[in-house]
């Protein structure tokens, strides 16, 4: 028999049941987009927070108070030890060092903005002139906080855009006065919005000089030190001798983490690689699922078939011919499945990335192509036991069924 | 040489603890061209012996001839190819594929025998013209008439144009008139040189085949043309 005549003969039996070919094809096509929308899901947010983390700064190096064995984050530490805290001062003395280029001391606490009536609620960080430029933050507006002493604390404020938009709304932010808190500031600068950010929403963010957070918050103490390093060579070196200096600084004792944004992400991206293989496993499983489906609509096709199969016999088609029929049945269930569930998988990412835009909803090459892969080999392989069953029917028994 | 040469044939069947002679120590000889009718009570087996002839079953013991050539000896695929150029097959419940049109269950065996499209469609037009087919090309199975679904059968059955035609009861689901259109199908089909071997329960269809055969619990129990 020729191809296109096997072909044609496959589809035309696929067809002649519509109902169990198409719940067959169904099955397939859920699998294969199961495993695209998945694989998307756990690589967009792979790729979701390695990004949101690039765009902490460039060749950042944080320090925060508290041991923790491994380097990395570690809550039990955080809770059982009482660290020394981190000063103003073990900033200041990182700045000294070779391998690094900028330092800003940061500390955090929540407090209110008011301005002409309005009052909301604020996230506060107090830092330098060197926190803009270490986390990549950009001006839209004024100016960023003054190249000053850090223990001076001038009475002025960066505010994110959306605080900008509700306090002042269409008026011009800098250049007025503010009351945060107990104090009245001068706004000299608006950032530009930068959308959702990994852990501070810089949107609703306020900037003050950082003496001035510590003795609004009452308290002398950092939440972190940022450093930027020389390049992406030096940041291990900038690591060491960041935790070297503040060693010597704490009377040898080792009681702060330092760690390397390249650390925290190889982490994150280990994780979240796992996790999208982990889930592209579970979808795997409905794929099986599903040849297992195609096996049994197979089958049920051979004892609906066994008549035709004898007829088929008795006009001259060799076991061969009817192997390759059934086979080709097979293969074109899983076949078209595979395609309408890329197709679909597809279409629902895209729908994905309409209603999330900033998460990267793409599936990985390599989970399309397993994912397609597994349910062409799953349903040929599932196939071949009933393509045997038929080519093997005793051509007489088969024929006297009807 | 004979077209079909049988000798020694046994076909038994075992159910349980019995075993049915369904064919027992068969000779038998027809020649190139012969037009011959099988006949004998239900269970003698003529259909088993059809079987055979048609190379869909294989005997027990004995050995079956076909155009000089031992071929119970031949592979499964070998015997497929003899099936597929030598032997046409009518059944008594026609046979035809439901979902394929007339057309298409008449270029079946040219399909399955790898036969380019262009050469099919010629043989199964023509063929549609003799069998008086014409309008019926494009209809279903189901949507024929008993008789029209047996032409389609028997057109199918000589697409290939095979030396031998073997029809188990082909007039069996038919009424009285139709039954006789078959059989001057049938009976024209071997004026043109085809051996016909039917096997019929009808003695007026039986009486008209220039040869019978009278089978009785997988014998040969009368043969009008007396032994080789
Ligand atoms: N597959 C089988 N298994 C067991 N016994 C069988 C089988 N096929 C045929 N037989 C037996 O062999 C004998 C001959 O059967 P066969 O079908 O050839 O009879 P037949 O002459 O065609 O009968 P009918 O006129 O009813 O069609 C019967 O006894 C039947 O029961
Ligand atoms: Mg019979």
């Amino acid at each position: 028999m020729r191809l296109a005549d096997t072909l044609r003969f496959a589809r035309d039996a696929a067809t002649g049941t519509p109902l169990r070919t198409a719940l067959s094809v169904l099955a397939m096509s859920i699998g294969v987009a199961a495993v695209v929308i998945l694989t998307a899901l756990g690589d967009g947010a792979r790729r979701y927070v390695v990004g949101q983390f690039s765009s902490l700064g460039t060749n950042l190096v944080i320090v925060l108070p508290g041991r923790s064995g491994t380097g990395g984050f570690n809550p039990a530490n955080a809770i059982t030890s009482t660290p020394r805290d981190l000063t103003v001062d073990d900033a200041a003395s990182l700045r000294r060092l070779s391998a690094v280029r900028r330092v800003a001391p940061l500390t955090v606490g929540t407090s209110e903005i008011a301005h002409g009536g309005k009052l909301r609620e604020i996230m506060v960080a107090g830092s330098t002139a060197e926190f803009l430029p270490i986390r990549n933050f950009e001006l839209a507006q004024g100016s960023g906080l003054p190249e000053e002493d850090w223990s001076r604390g001038s009475p002025v404020a960066v505010i994110g855009a959306k605080i900008r938009d509700e306090i002042f709304g269409s008026q011009t932010a800098v250049g007025q006065l503010v009351r945060i808190g107990d104090r009245r500031l001068r706004v000299v600068g608006v950032l530009r919005p930068s959308g959702q950010g990994l852990g501070m929403n810089t949107d609703e963010l306020v900037i003050v000089p950082v003496a001035l957070a510590q003795s609004l918050f009452n308290t002398n103490t950092l939440f972190r030190i940022l450093i930027e390093a020389n390049s992406r060579e030096a940041i291990e070196q900038a690591r060491d001798q960041a935790l070297a200096t503040l060693k010597q600084r704490h009377r040898g004792e080792e009681d702060v983490t330092v760690i390397t944004q390249d650390a925290v992400l190889a982490t994150f991206d280990k994780l979240l690689g796992a996790l999208t293989l982990a889930v592209a496993g579970i979808a795997a499983i409905s794929l099986a699922v599903a040849g297992i489906l195609v096996m049994n609509v197979m089958l049920v096709a051979v004892t609906q078939r066994t008549g035709e199969i004898g007829l088929l016999k008795a006009l001259g088609a060799t076991a061969r011919t009817i192997r390759l029929a059934f086979l080709a049945e097979a293969a074109m269930l899983s076949a078209v499945g595979a395609l309408l569930g890329y197709l679909l998988g597809q279409a629902g990412v895209f729908a994905l990335r309409q209603f999330f835009p900033v998460f990267p909803a793409y599936p990985p090459d390599w989970a399309v192509i397993a994912g397609l892969g597994t349910a062409l080999a799953t349903g040929l392989i599932f196939g071949v036991m009933p393509a045997r069953r038929a080519a093997r029917l005793d051509p007489v028994q088969a024929l006297m069924k009807r | 040489m004979p077209l079909i040469e049988l000798s020694g044939i046994e076909r038994r069947f075992q159910l349980g603890d019995t075993t049915v002679h369904a064919l027992a120590g068969l000779d038998l000889a027809i020649a190139a061209g012969e037009y011959v009718a099988v006949m004998g009570p239900s269970g003698s087996g003529k259909s088993t012996l059809l079987n055979l002839l048609g190379l869909l079953d294989r005997p027990d013991a004995g050995s079956y001839r076909l155009e000089g050539r031992d071929v119970t000896t031949l592979s499964p695929d070998e015997q497929a190819t003899v099936r597929s150029t030598r032997i046409g097959f009518v059944f008594q419940s026609f046979h035809l594929v439901p979902r394929l049109t007339a057309a298409e269950n008449i270029a079946l065996p040219m399909t399955l025998a790898g036969i380019a499209p262009a050469e099919r469609n010629r043989r199964v037009a023509q063929a549609l013209k003799d069998f008086g087919l014409d309008r019926r090309a494009d209809h279903r199975p189901d949507q024929l008439s008993g008789g029209q679904r047996q032409r389609v059968a028997i057109a199918r059955a000589t697409i290939m144009q095979p030396a031998l035609i073997l029809a188990d009861e082909p007039t069996g689901n038919l009424d009285r008139h139709t039954g006789e259109e078959v059989v001057n199908l049938l009976e024209a089909l071997n004026a043109s040189g085809v051996t016909l071997v039917v096997v019929t329960h009808d003695p007026g269809m039986g009486a008209r085949a220039r040869r019978q055969l009278v089978m009785e619990d997988g014998r040969l129990q009368s043969d009008t043309q007396g032994g080789r």
